[in-house]
């Protein structure tokens, strides 16, 4: 019902179908082989969409935080949406699901992306840094710290996807000036307005000269 | 007035919450991880108004992991939806909220017609695409159109004239028509939409067939408690709302939707947990938002810039089924001398889902008009508008004669205008540039209520010397925590790691609705009394032991290193372990109400005025806003630093108002094409500027025992007129319909 948009997982009904169809097709045969018709029927449709869902997953490996995983998981779930709903590491936040405000940033090898925008399957044996995993145990990584000490959130729902977005925007070198500033964390919207705060934490980041 | 010494309110104390929020480790109500949860993705309608003929839900049914697929056909009966009931927990709205799945009428474009509900999130959204409706469709209407004629008298009006949305005059009605100099102007403001950066959100949990709990975005855990314990006719105390962290609401999240109904029937239908997160989409088409509103302003003024009279008519738009007011016309009551003052405001009913307060509700629509309608003034009677402003100013209520409980709007002008550099304005627009940039500078003001309710708190002393608060109110994003914690602080002589305050459970101490800057006045004093009568508490427990705290006053006891003690008798010492062993501990419950006739006696504002300074480029019509200064009279400045980025806050919302904001309805098909943050735009990093705020931190000797007035909704409210004036004195351009793109100026 809902209208196409650029971002959503691609879901072809018809594609879906025929493979389902199919893996149920080719798991019944094996099925009928071994067992009694009747309890073939009654258990037709919980146990064809078990063998089919298993079918239907993915092995994937990542490195989640220095946790190394290993997840059999859907090709169409986003590596958000692994992270939030699987692995629970709630701190990167789903905003708008469509690469459009940020809040979902993560660092993958190094870089920061929008999480809702890969396919987890795409960052096989890739290495991702979420919020949770910026800290050093108890300690706070220094731009963490700088939030705090600027207030540089209200309500904070923005916030892990501004920190992670910061410390990639120094770590490129786009932290220079006020403006460029600005301009390279302009992907990462706070709807309650603390820009001007998150701009005064990353530049004192910068200027202290601390490891980001 | 309290007079105990302030180490901490008023202090750029770090929010108590910061760790949390930067850490990740904040949860917010889709975040919490219950056993067996299910995922629910609402079916929205295709068209907007009409009857549903039937839903074809076979295909998503036998989708793999669905475990129901719930529409008006087999929806569980909700026991509140009574086929014409009204719903007494909203009395600012006639009519009611929408009975999910209750009927087969479509009332607007996406409104719910069906919940899917499965084993996984992508399971449940692939088979909400599987569900097929056919309509038998009715013609409907999204466009308002203008003028007066198009809105009707609010029923809340029309049963107490006394309404502040009734009719409302002073002198005689529409007297501006005969002034010496006089001007009428229309303005617009778009719908604009909420937007908070947490999608709505609610795990529904039934944890037995009459117990239900809810981890719910919501500004008011006891509101949400009373609106579906009434819906599933329960006792109140059987449903708990958790809210513990709100990311942002700035008003959608003031009244109940139809998905927190809708997961909670899905959760009784699957008897899982149930959560439901709301697509962006779906936070343009059904969550509420800031309604299109048309005005209109008569204004006269004599040659030497008195004002004679004003009139302000207004018409926002509301849904077909439930009537949404504001208060749009009210500050021009009360912000100007003028002997002559008529209001008219009015609603219309269009096939759309119903507005909810945003931002400086009613009054930032209103504000725009009426400021705007004030530079105007100043500009044909060739004054500043400061100036204009200031011999218009009010020393008291006009409205009914009462005097302020405070008012220092002069001195914020003064703040101000100093910081923006206001002596470069020129009177002739235009006269400003910078290469390609023409410069100009405007001002808006703006006000609003300084409310304040009753309240409870609890407040408890642990056997380690820490206190504990708890209150059932929500922060969405303010800092109340913090500023709560502060005045505990100050008020026990604690220091504030030693305090805890909990707040975002409906089993907490009452609490109001966070909303209409009210929460600092209402249960600041609430935690106040809390304090002072744990104080109290031990040291009557301390005096059965001990004679000399039998004559002490409470405001002497003072807690230190795990004991109770006096000021300047150092041999008064009680532990506390010795005190929590008597009786209950140390455990108080107050309740704290308005002061005496001071609501009677005085009228009560909050003030603050805007300064910007614009930069137009006279190509293309880019706008940029170079210099935002935000002053208020807000009363006691409990935290400068979060009160300091609220203010800041407010003035990008404004900017947001002023220059991108605009939901755009496709009136062909009563449809929203603006649905997500790429077609709908708030501000970004580079369009904030390093916006300056200045409080005048004058207490208010009536509001409350802290002297604090609020600053959630003038942080917001004169924003966008400031901006439309510095347009218009930078161009010669007078933008009338926001948002001002770059289309209106070239």
């Amino acid at each position: 019902m809902a209208d196409e948009k650029p971002g959503t997982p691609p879901e072809n009904a018809g594609h879906d179908g025929n493979r389902r169809d199919f893996l149920k097709k080719s798991t019944l045969l094996t099925a009928v082989a071994l067992t009694p018709g009747p309890v073939v029927h009654a258990a037709e449709a919980a146990w064809d969409e078990k063998v089919a869902a298993a079918f239907e997953k993915v092995p994937l490996k990542l490195e989640v935080n220095g946790v190394k995983h290993k997840l059999s998981v859907e090709p169409r779930t986003t590596l958000l949406d692994l992270l939030r709903e699987q692995l629970h590491l709630t701190g990167t936040k789903k905003g708008c699901d469509y690469g459009q405000c940020g809040a979902c940033t993560v660092h993958v090898d190094g870089e920061r992306v929008n999480s809702c925008l890969r396919l987890a399957v795409m960052e096989d044996g890739k290495k991702v840094t979420t919020i949770e995993g910026l800290a050093n145990g108890d300690k706070l990584h220094p731009m963490q710290e700088a939030f705090v000490k600027h207030d540089g959130f209200q309500c904070g729902y923005c916030t892990p996807g501004q920190i992670m977005s910061a410390v990639a925007c120094i770590r490129e070198g786009h932290a220079g000036s006020e403006g460029e500033i600005k301009e390279y964390m302009s992907g990462n919207i706070c709807r309650c307005g603390a820009y001007s705060n998150i701009v005064a934490a990353i530049q004192d980041v910068k200027n202290g000269g601390q490891k980001v | 007035m309290d007079t105990t010494p302030k180490n901490n309110i008023g202090k750029p104390m770090n929010r108590v919450d910061g760790r949390l929020k930067v850490m990740g480790a904040a949860l917010y109500s889709a975040e919490y991880n219950l056993p067996n949860m299910s995922y629910a993705v609402l079916v929205g309608s295709s068209i907007a108004k009409g009857r549903i003929k039937s839903i074809d839900a076979r295909a998503a049914e036998r989708a793999p992991g669905v475990l129901a697929v719930i529409t008006h056909f087999n929806s569980p009966k909700v026991p509140g939806f009574t086929p014409t009931g009204k719903d007494p927990s909203q009395p600012q709205t006639v009519g009611g909220r929408l009975k999910v799945f209750h009927d087969d009428l479509v009332r607007f474009n996406d409104q719910p017609i069906a919940v899917v509900v499965a084993d996984t999130l992508e399971r449940a959204r692939y088979a909400a695409r599987l569900v097929k409706a056919q309509y038998e469709q009715d013609k409907h209407v999204t466009d308002m159109g203008a003028g007066i004629e198009q809105g009707f008298v609010p029923t809340q009006a029309k049963k107490n004239p006394k309404s502040g949305v009734a009719d409302y005059v002073r002198g005689t009605a529409d007297a501006y028509k005969t002034g010496a100099v006089k001007l009428e102007s229309e303005y617009v403001i778009p719908t604009e939409v909420h937007h908070p950066m947490e999608l709505q959100s609610i795990i529904a949990h039934w944890e037995a067939p009459d117990r239900l709990t809810l981890y719910d975005k919501t500004q008011g855990t006891l509101a949400t408690r009373r609106d579906f314990a009434k819906e599933w006719n329960l006792p109140e105390e059987n449903v708990k709302v958790i809210a513990t962290f709100v990311g942002g609401a700035f008003g959608n999240a003031l009244h109940s939707w139809p998905h927190e109904s809708a997961a909670i029937i899905a959760a009784h239908k699957v008897n899982r947990p149930v959560k439901l997160v709301l697509t962006r989409e779906q936070m343009t088409t059904m969550v509420g938002y800031r309604p299109h509103t048309w005005q209109k302003v008569g204004m006269s003024a004599t040659p030497d810039g008195k004002i004679t009279a004003i009139t302000h008519e207004a018409v926002g738009q509301t849904s077909s089924y439930e009537e949404f007011t504001e208060s749009t016309v009210q500050q021009t009551r009360m912000m100007y001398q003028s002997p002559n003052v008529n209001t008219r405001y009015r609603i219309a009913a269009l096939d759309v889902s119903t507005p909810i307060w945003m931002r400086g509700p009613g009054e930032a629509t209103g504000a725009f008009a009426l400021e705007s309608a004030m530079d105007e003034m100043a500009y044909l009677l060739n004054i500043d508008p400061m100036e204009f402003r200031l011999r218009n100013y009010t020393d008291k209520d006009p409205e009914n004669g009462k005097p302020w409980s405070s008012k220092f709007l002069k001195e914020c002008y003064q703040m101000g205008s100093e910081r923006v550099g206001w002596n470069k304005r020129q009177l002739k627009p235009g006269s400003l540039r910078d290469g390609d940039w023409l410069v100009g500078y405007g001002m808006g003001v703006g006000t609003f209520g300084a409310h304040r309710g009753s309240s409870k708190a609890n407040i408890r002393l642990l056997p380690n010397g820490t206190v504990l608060l708890q209150s059932a109110v929500t922060d969405i994003g303010p800092g109340t925590g913090t500023a709560m914690t502060q005045i505990a602080a100050d008020t026990l002589g604690l220091s504030p790691d030693k305090i805890r305050f909990e707040w975002g459970n409906s089993d907490f101490a009452q609490a109001p609705t966070q909303g209409g800057s009210a929460i600092v006045n209402t249960v600041g004093p609430a935690v106040q009394e809390a304090c002072l009568a744990l104080k109290e508490k031990l040291r009557t427990m301390a005096a059965t032991s001990n004679n000399a705290f039998a004559s002490a006053k409470k405001e002497d006891v003072v807690f230190a290193d795990g004991y109770v003690t006096l000021k300047g008798n150092t041999g008064a010492r009680a532990n506390f372990a010795d005190l929590l062993k008597q009786t209950d501990g140390g455990f108080v419950t107050v309740e704290s109400k308005p002061e005496g006739d001071n609501q009677k006696n005085y009228s009560m504002y909050s003030f603050s005025v805007h300064f910007a300074e614009v930069r137009v480029h006279q190509l293309t019509g880019e706008v940029r806003v170079s210099k935002l200064v935000s002053c208020a009279d807000a009363g006691t400045i409990v935290n400068e630093k979060t009160a300091g980025n609220q203010m800041k806050g407010g003035a990008v919302g404004g900017i947001g108002m002023a220059l991108t904001e605009h939901a755009t309805i496709d009136d062909r098909f009563g449809r929203y094409v603006t649905k997500d943050l790429a077609e709908y735009h708030v501000p970004v990093h580079a369009d904030a500027p390093d916006v300056q705020v200045a409080f005048v931190n004058q207490p208010d000797p009536y509001v409350n025992s802290l002297g604090t007035k609020g600053i959630g909704e003038i942080a917001i409210i004169g924003v966008a007129p400031a901006i439309a004036n510095a347009v218009f004195n930078a161009t010669g351009k007078r933008v009338r319909e926001l948002p001002i793109t770059p289309d209106k100026l070239i």
